[in-house]
């Protein structure tokens, strides 16, 4: 069942390789592929019944101790839901895409393959496996259907991404020498914590600090989501991002946790410095696409905050736990809102052709549904009460202050500050580009595919807002088993 | 029972929810929220009779919920009833959009109900927030003005940085007492106790519009004048006054923290007081005004008068919103609001001009009206003589801006054309206006018992001589006004807030701007540059290694093989093919091979 969600979308890649295809039939077939593939995720959400589900295991590499192992849990299932759902949208997004629709449509579908592989993973080769096609996918995403200097941005995500893999790759080659017998496998790992300490984590923390991206090594990310088309930068972001910190869970936590705790304070800062210089620079973006890709920064700078609080073994555990489902609530939630976002700068794009918000204003008189949606995304990413934003993030705070170390104290006092410069960064673009005269261009309102690919993630994300427990009750098990695993 | 506590914030808020962004639904968005508005009157009043309490969990192991008790019923029929009056008003009032802004306003009325009925911080500061945003939909309702969005903006940015205060307490809740519930927060040990009335404090003086906080409320006069009179009375800046009053206990355990709240708001009714005294504009004044009676409020929660304190906000929010009212249906009939240009406003309206001169003489703490009665409730209480005088200050002060206000539009004058006041926009002012004289009953002993009864919490009446006294100061004062109507033009100090807004900017907006300005060019420079130096070097290595590294090495390859070369060439030139040269070749040779045999021998 597991593996059929996985591949069905590659299955539907090959299925564009019959010769003489139209283009709309293309992206029909895609449309229909992803939204088969979302089905099936909901049926298998449906039949999750606790630990890990829809385990299969089988030999790949024995000679390694590597196997395709795969499974999912309360953590990897809202992740693999995200991913099936977003594809979905931003398929239904590219409905009106005329550039080489049938190569677009595929390389979208081989990366959903790849972004649920590396969801359902339970070996770390297969792990990096996935985590490296995702860079190569995208990477021909952005260099073949972006703007701009689009060569040049895909050009340095690639390299830098594959540089950060590189990291990883050395840290899961440290956590495999460590471990007794010799296994890549993640759940073995994981009962038997391999013997390797700091510089197994650098590495790791390393290659995932890039892909998440935490500051200092976030610089790819602004160019690549600038010149990115608008599908490729909500995949980007929605998904791409999330198995860096998805991978921090998964891997550095359980499988290194006396060095995640020695180390937790250096995460943590990390995840502060994140979250403030995210969103001051944030702050000072006049491209609205740039501005987006800091706020990311930001926003999974909080996650990162969260799992370096989840390391303070001195702290009280429940409080961790809360952290930690506040992170996990985080992915699912900036998925949904940054995806939203990007999409609604998408159809700027396609209007006039520019994210520059000091040439826009006023868009609320010619396009109010772009608007109203784009209101609702903005205050979902400023995190305000009743959308998941503030879910995820009062998680996060609250737990990350309930340790009762003075430390973190201050580290969530400083980031708190991050919700504030977001709220008046948000109110900005809206204050400059949607409200008050008219700017120099004109905006006309969204089409209804395009209303139909935003509006599910803006109504998702009031449901987690409103009554988060369907969620919760998934994630908050999986962030208890992170603690106590952490806690060794 | 728990069907009611969803359904009392939830009518309103899915309602205005589907309002707000429903089109082509003006014609009927006014009847819709007016008949919202007065089914949520008779939940509220059902709910305070029969006080449902309902749980639920949010978070794990975390219970969060909405309850009735004594202060949560007074306020929810306060909400409601305030709402409900100014919704029929905007009914007649408002001209454009109406579905957005019946439904905006039924969201904003949504949020302060959650807000008051919250049991825990987190229901609370959902409630909270979102109320805040609700009122920059609201004071930015007129979008196309940007000096509105901005006036929207910089409200909702002030307010949110003090709502900083709330999540800090929320986490320090945790710590402190394993629990987000806010009964028996004051159980929390130190330091949390105190990092948790610290937050809460300036959580609560940013939204009521405290010192320092203050400028925003002038700013929030950008909005619709019906927004205004909800957002003075009722909800938002009530919202702070009434979280410190929910949580006294909290306040008066730290010891510190009461003392702050008091001298807070006692300062904030004396200076915000003098700030109203020096407006020209009618709305102005008003808001002013609203900062300066928040403030007895927020003193009330500062010497433990909650009865007094609550007593006080209810009666407030009955004349804040008449007199918002009728400024803004004078400011739509008139088109102005200027005090000197109100002049004759009150004789050519006859109902508009005798409610507001209730409204402005309750406010001006005339007795037998509401607040003059519940004014000295909160100064009974209190016991620092400073505090005392501070507080009295204040009301004469309040004496005076009332005063001025209503003398202003009784001047004989006018001769403007006036636009017909519609129905609507009068229906609802005598009501608030019998509220704002009814409600000073609450001084007769029997009834302050049951008041104080249904709020628990102690209610020591203010003695007759001092009931007497500051009547007849008030009197005293607004008798003077009539008889002195010359101003003297107010130090631009007061007539600007006390510079709030600047200093604000100045010391953190542009700061941070420029912080943000900064941090964005060392990314692009610094950061990005040397991640742009990596591929650099790596460029630089190459072209190293092509010259002279590679230069060299190939340098060498390729001498060896042109070496090679010439010395082929030379040996190539013996071979000539012609036997007498291979002769002569073989001659030298053999005469050489001699002399060597000879030479080494």
């Amino acid at each position: 069942m597991l593996s059929l969600v996985i591949f069905l979308p590659l299955l539907g890649a090959a299925l564009l390789a019959v010769p003489r295809l139209g283009g709309r039939t293309a992206v029909w077939i895609w449309i229909a592929t992803s939204a088969a593939d979302l089905a099936l995720v909901t049926i298998m959400w449906d039949g999750y019944t606790g630990g890990i589900g829809y385990e299969t295991r089988l030999r790949w590499i024995p000679s390694v101790g590597a196997g395709y192992h795969v499974g999912v849990d309360g953590m990897s299932l809202p992740l693999i839901a995200l991913t099936a759902l977003l594809f979905l949208l931003c398929a239904v997004y590219s409905l009106k895409e005329s550039r080489r629709p049938r190569s677009y449509a595929a390389l979208f579908l081989f990366l959903q393959t790849v972004a649920q592989g590396l969801f359902a993973a339970l070996d770390l080769l297969l792990f990096f496996v996935f985590f490296d096609l995702s860079i190569v996918g995208m990477y021909f995403v952005i260099a073949g259907w972006g703007h701009g200097e689009r060569g040049r941005s895909a050009l340095k995500f690639f390299l830098y991404t594959f540089l950060g893999s590189l990291a990883l790759l050395l840290g899961l080659i440290g956590l495999y020498l460590g471990s007794h017998p010799r296994t890549f496998d993640m759940v073995d790992l994981t009962a038997a914590p391999p013997d390797a300490g700091g510089l197994v984590l650098l590495a790791i923390g390393i290659g995932l600090a890039v892909k998440t991206p935490t500051v200092p090594f976030h610089t790819w990310l602004p160019p690549a989501h600038t010149d990115a088309p608008a599908a490729g930068s909500a995949i980007l972001a929605g998904i791409l991002l999330k198995m860096g910190a998805y991978g921090f869970a998964r891997i550095a936590m359980p499988m290194l946790p006396g060095a995640w705790q020695r180390y937790a304070w250096v995460v943590i800062v990390a995840g502060v410095v994140s979250v403030l210089y995210g969103a001051l620079v944030a702050l000072a973006q006049d491209n609205l696409k740039r501005l987006i890709a800091y706020t990311s920064v930001n926003h999974m700078g909080y996650i990162v905050l969260a799992f370096g609080a989840a390391g303070l073994a001195a702290g009280d555990a429940r409080a961790r736990e809360l952290a930690v489902s506040g992170a996990v609530t985080q992915m699912v939630s900036h998925g949904l809102v940054t995806g939203a976002l990007f999409l609604l700068a998408g159809v700027l794009w396609d209007r006039v052709g520019s994210y520059d918000i000091r040439r826009l204003g006023g868009i609320a008189g010619t396009a109010p549904r772009l608007t109203a949606m784009t209101v609702v995304a903005a205050f979902a990413s400023l995190g305000l009460p009743g959308l998941s934003g503030f879910i995820a993030e009062f998680q996060i705070f609250t737990g990350v202050i309930g340790t009762g170390l003075v430390g973190a104290v201050v580290a969530a006092a400083l980031s708190v500050a991050g919700i504030l410069i977001t709220a008046a960064l948000m109110l900005r673009v809206l204050q400059k580009a949607f409200l008050g005269p008219p700017g120099e261009l004109t905006v006309s309102d969204v089409r209804p595919y395009e209303t139909a690919a935003v509006v599910p993630l803006l109504a998702l994300s009031l449901a987690i807002g409103l009554a988060p427990r369907w969620l919760l009750d998934l994630i908050e098990p999986v962030s208890a088993t992170i603690v106590s695993l952490v806690s060794r | 029972m728990s069907g009611l506590l969803w359904l009392l914030p939830g009518l309103p808020i899915a309602t205005g929810a589907v309002l707000a962004v429903t089109r082509r639904a003006d014609r009927v968005a006014p009847a819709v929220a007016t008949a919202v508005a007065g089914v949520t009157v008779l939940l509220a009043g059902w709910a305070a009779v029969v006080r449902p309490a309902v749980e639920t969990t949010l978070f794990a192991r975390l219970p969060a919920g909405l309850a009735v008790d004594g202060l949560a019923a007074v306020m929810v029929v306060t909400v409601a009833v305030v709402a409900l009056a100014v919704l029929v008003f905007a009914a007649g009032d408002i001209r454009e959009e109406r579905s957005r802004f019946s439904g905006l306003m039924l969201v904003f009325v949504g949020a302060m109900l959650v807000t008051v009925m919250a049991t825990d911080f987190v229901v609370l500061l959902m409630g909270w927030e979102l109320m805040g945003a609700m009122s920059y939909a609201l004071i930015g309702f007129w979008w196309r003005e940007p000096d509105r969005v901005r006036s929207a903006s910089l409200a909702f940015v002030t307010t949110r940085a003090a709502d900083l205060g709330l999540y800090l307490a929320a986490g320090c809740a945790l710590a402190g007492t394993l629990s987000l519930g806010l009964v028996g927060v004051e159980a929390a040990e130190r330091p949390w106790l105190d990092l948790i009335a610290g937050g809460v404090v300036v959580a609560a003086l940013g939204k009521s519009a405290q010192l320092p906080f203050s400028f925003w409320l002038s700013r929030a006069m950008a909005g619709p004048s019906p927004v205004s009179a909800l957002l003075h009375s009722a909800t938002m800046v009530a919202a702070g006054a009434f979280l410190l009053l929910r949580l006294q206990p909290l306040l008066a355990a730290t010891g510190w923290a009461a003392t702050l709240v008091a001298w807070a708001g006692g300062l904030t009714a004396l200076l915000l007081g003098a700030v109203a005294v020096a407006q020209r504009e009618l709305k102005q004044l008003l808001a002013a005004s609203t900062c300066a009676q928040v403030g007895f409020m927020v003193l009330a929660a500062g010497v433990s008068a909650v009865a007094g304190g609550t007593a006080h906000l209810v009666a407030h929010a009955a004349v804040k919103s008449l007199l918002f009212l009728v400024a803004g249906a004078w400011l739509t009939t008139l088109g102005t609001q200027e005090l000197g240009e109100l002049s004759g406003a009150a004789r050519r309206h006859r109902l508009t001009g005798v409610t507001f001169t209730i409204g402005g003489l309750a406010l001006a703490g005339l007795p037998p009206l509401s607040l003059w009665v519940t004014k000295d409730l909160i100064l009974a209480a209190v016991d620092s003589p400073a505090l005392h005088v501070v507080g009295l200050a204040a009301t004469l002060l309040a004496a005076v801006y009332a005063g001025q206000a209503v003398i202003a539009v009784w001047r004989p004058g006018g001769g403007w054309e006036a636009r017909p006041m519609s129905v609507l926009e009068q229906v609802p002012l005598p009501p608030l206006a019998f509220l704002a004289v009814a409600l000073g009953l609450v001084g007769m002993p029997a009834v302050l018992a049951g008041w104080s009864r249904l709020l628990g919490a102690p209610a020591p009446g203010p003695g007759p001589v001092e009931l007497a006294l500051s009547g007849a100061l008030a009197i005293a004062v607004v008798v003077l006004a009539r008889l002195r109507p010359q101003r003297r033009a107010a130090p631009g100090f007061l007539r600007d807030w006390l510079r709030l807004e600047s200093a604000a900017r100045l010391l953190v907006w542009r700061p941070l701007l420029a912080a943000g300005r900064g941090l964005a060019r060392f990314d692009d420079h610094v950061v990005d540059g040397l991640v742009r130096a990596v591929p650099r070097g790596g460029m630089a290595v190459a072209r190293f290694a092509r010259s002279p590294f590679e230069a060299g090495v190939d340098g060498v390859v390729s001498g060896v093989s042109a070496t090679v070369a010439r010395l082929g060439e030379l040996a190539r030139r013996p071979q000539t093919g012609q036997v007498h040269t291979y002769f002569a070749q073989a001659a030298v040779g053999l005469v050489l091979l001699a002399v060597v045999i000879a030479l080494v021998r």
